[in-house]
């Protein structure tokens, strides 16, 4: 009886908990179909106009081109890396490991406004154009950790014996990994593909301070929260995305999940 | 020997592209803002004279004083509160709920992290403003007459704010370290006589100590340099370190103080890394 009891008092709490994360993303629907345009109660009444708005807003549509051409590159690049990493840490002991691992995983908790400035001045300095490609090179040092965690629980559960039975039967160390390992991994690469690309589509600091003028989904929400009259299309524009992070996650989840059981792992532990 | 050798090799050639990667996109750059700290800012150039005067000014002004603390006290505030709410729910999934609806748990928990951040920012500025949820709300059941205004974008609002924006890393940490604890440990301490309570606090807590240490670091650490928070829900008149390097390099165009402030913060956030983890030496120890 008495765990059971003990049992409620904390899912109550789980569940206040979890109301209290959702608080701001339940609020954002309320808002973008409210045809009030202050961000208040009580509301007003039902409208689409913000959504209508959004979709002929052409800076926004600068905006997500470009945030999607950043978060496509940043995550493919972060990818590759992070293969490397992760095949290299799981599979290999060598002089200097641990610190260089630690040193690529440093992005996880620098605070973002470091790496920005510090990658900022050495490009002012070195006269570089701020542009697009600047802010892909910045976010895909931040996703990098990120893939690695990910990739690393795919290569860490392979079965090194069926690389080695690849050896035997003639194939050469590429062509074993072409065909054996990276079919193995290849759910915990999607997986990666997925989260970096979903950082780097959400990341303000890097994109506000490299990519020159170029707008990206962030700094144009950023400059528009200072002006009243935009809010609602920001709120519009948060519902879609919210639905879209919602979707690339649960794909990503998938994955995993699929990566686990080919591995026969357990069902269990979170996306990061 | 000739084996290790070559698995040296075969693992230090895959280990090169990411981190020489990592060496030109945050050594280089890391180095560049510790040499700016030391060079003196002229009128449109940077003058390569060696100097300390970055620090003696960083190090003595009041107002960099100000709102370091204020970063600290903030960071130290939000850790608390996060990993303190944080607890109960890591160790409700860990615990209480069935091994088949864990992942399902995660995944709700980590939903609301993927969300655009600055939106959510925003939307607590909205919950916890003057016209807002909580207090329209409040005011509208009766319950006060004048609306709150220890939540109105301050301090306390910037607190909540990243409470919530962190809540995953706290989560995440502590619910691997509660997993990894093997339960017969648990039941042992049961039959030794000890009363539930004592269990947990003699047992279960020690041995989550990993996963708490790992998440007060992992929030601590991104809050104390948190830019976009004191941006949005202050408005500019409570920046917090970040905001303030950000204005140093760029606003006001003093890269080398700027450097110097970048550079006695990280300091600052390394020390206090260092010795939280120092006193807290004998909980890491536990395990294996």
């Amino acid at each position: 009886m008495s765990i059971h009891s003990k049992g409620r008092g904390l899912q109550v709490y789980s569940v206040l908990y979890l109301l209290f994360l959702y608080a701001p993303i339940l609020l954002l629907p309320i808002f973008a179909f409210n045809s009030g345009t202050i961000i208040a109660f009580p509301l007003q009444g039902f409208t689409t106009d913000w959504f209508v708005q959004m979709w002929g807003n052409a800076t926004l549509r600068r905006a997500l081109t470009n945030s999607l051409t950043i978060a496509f590159s940043a995550s493919v690049l972060a990818t590759c890396l992070g293969v490397f990493a992760a095949r290299a840490s799981t599979r290999f002991k060598f002089p200097g490991r641990g610190g260089m691992m630690a040193f690529i995983m440093l992005p996880m908790v620098l605070p973002e406004i470091i790496v920005a400035m510090s990658l900022l001045v050495v490009l002012l300095g070195m006269g570089v154009q701020l542009s697009l490609l600047t802010v892909i090179l910045g976010h895909a040092l931040i996703c990098m950790p990120y893939a690695i965690a990910i990739l690393s629980t795919a290569f860490s559960s392979l079965d090194r014996s069926l690389e080695e039975a690849a050896y035997d039967l003639g194939e050469s160390k590429w062509g074993a990994f072409r065909l054996v390992t990276l079919p193995l991994v290849m759910p915990g690469i999607i997986s990666s593909l997925l989260i970096s690309f979903t950082i780097s589509l959400d990341e303000f600091i890097i994109a506000f301070f490299l990519a020159g003028n170029e707008p990206t989904l962030p700094t144009y929400i950023f400059s528009q929260l200072r002006f009243p009259r935009s809010i609602p299309v920001i709120m519009a524009l948060g519902t879609v995305l919210v639905l879209l992070s919602i979707v690339l996650l649960a794909i990503g989840e998938y994955f995993r999940r699929r990566g686990n059981a080919r591995i026969g792992g357990s069902p269990t532990g979170g996306l990061l | 020997m000739a084996k290790f050798d070559a698995e040296a090799k075969a693992g230090l050639s895959l280990i090169a592209p990411p981190f020489l990667y990592a060496l030109g996109i945050l050594a280089i750059p890391l180095l560049t803002i510790l040499a700016y700290s030391f060079l003196t800012d002229g009128y449109l150039e940077i003058i390569r004279d060696f100097t300390w005067a970055n620090y003696a000014e960083v190090l003595t002004d009041p107002i960099v004083l100000v709102v370091m603390m204020r970063s600290l006290i903030v960071a130290a505030a939000v850790t608390a509160l996060t990993v303190g709410l944080a607890f109960p729910v890591a160790y409700y999934v860990s615990f209480v709920v069935r091994p088949e609806r864990k992942a399902m748990w995660l995944f709700l928990i980590t939903i609301p992290f993927w969300t655009s951040y600055l939106i959510r920012v925003f939307l607590w500025k909205v919950i916890l403003g003057y016209n807002g949820v909580v207090n329209s709300s409040l005011t509208g059941l009766g319950i006060i007459d004048e609306p709150l205004t220890f939540i109105l974008y301050n301090v306390n609002s910037i607190v909540i704010t990243l409470a919530h924006a962190y809540a995953p890393f706290a989560i995440l940490p502590i619910f691997v370290a509660l997993e990894k604890i093997d339960r017969s440990l648990l039941e042992a301490g049961r039959d030794l006589g000890e009363s539930r309570a004592m269990t947990f606090w003699r047992v279960t807590l020690p041995l989550a100590m990993p996963g708490v240490l790992a998440a007060v670091l992992i929030v601590f650490i991104p809050t104390i340099g948190d830019y976009v928070t004191p941006e949005v829900i202050g408005g500019g008149k409570i920046p917090m370190i970040a905001n303030m390097i950000q204005v140093q390099m760029l606003a006001l165009d003093n890269r080398p103080l700027g450097s110097a402030l970048a550079v006695m913060a990280m300091v600052v956030v390394a020390v206090i890394s260092a010795v939280f983890l120092f006193l807290n030496r004998r909980f890491l120890k536990v395990r294996q």
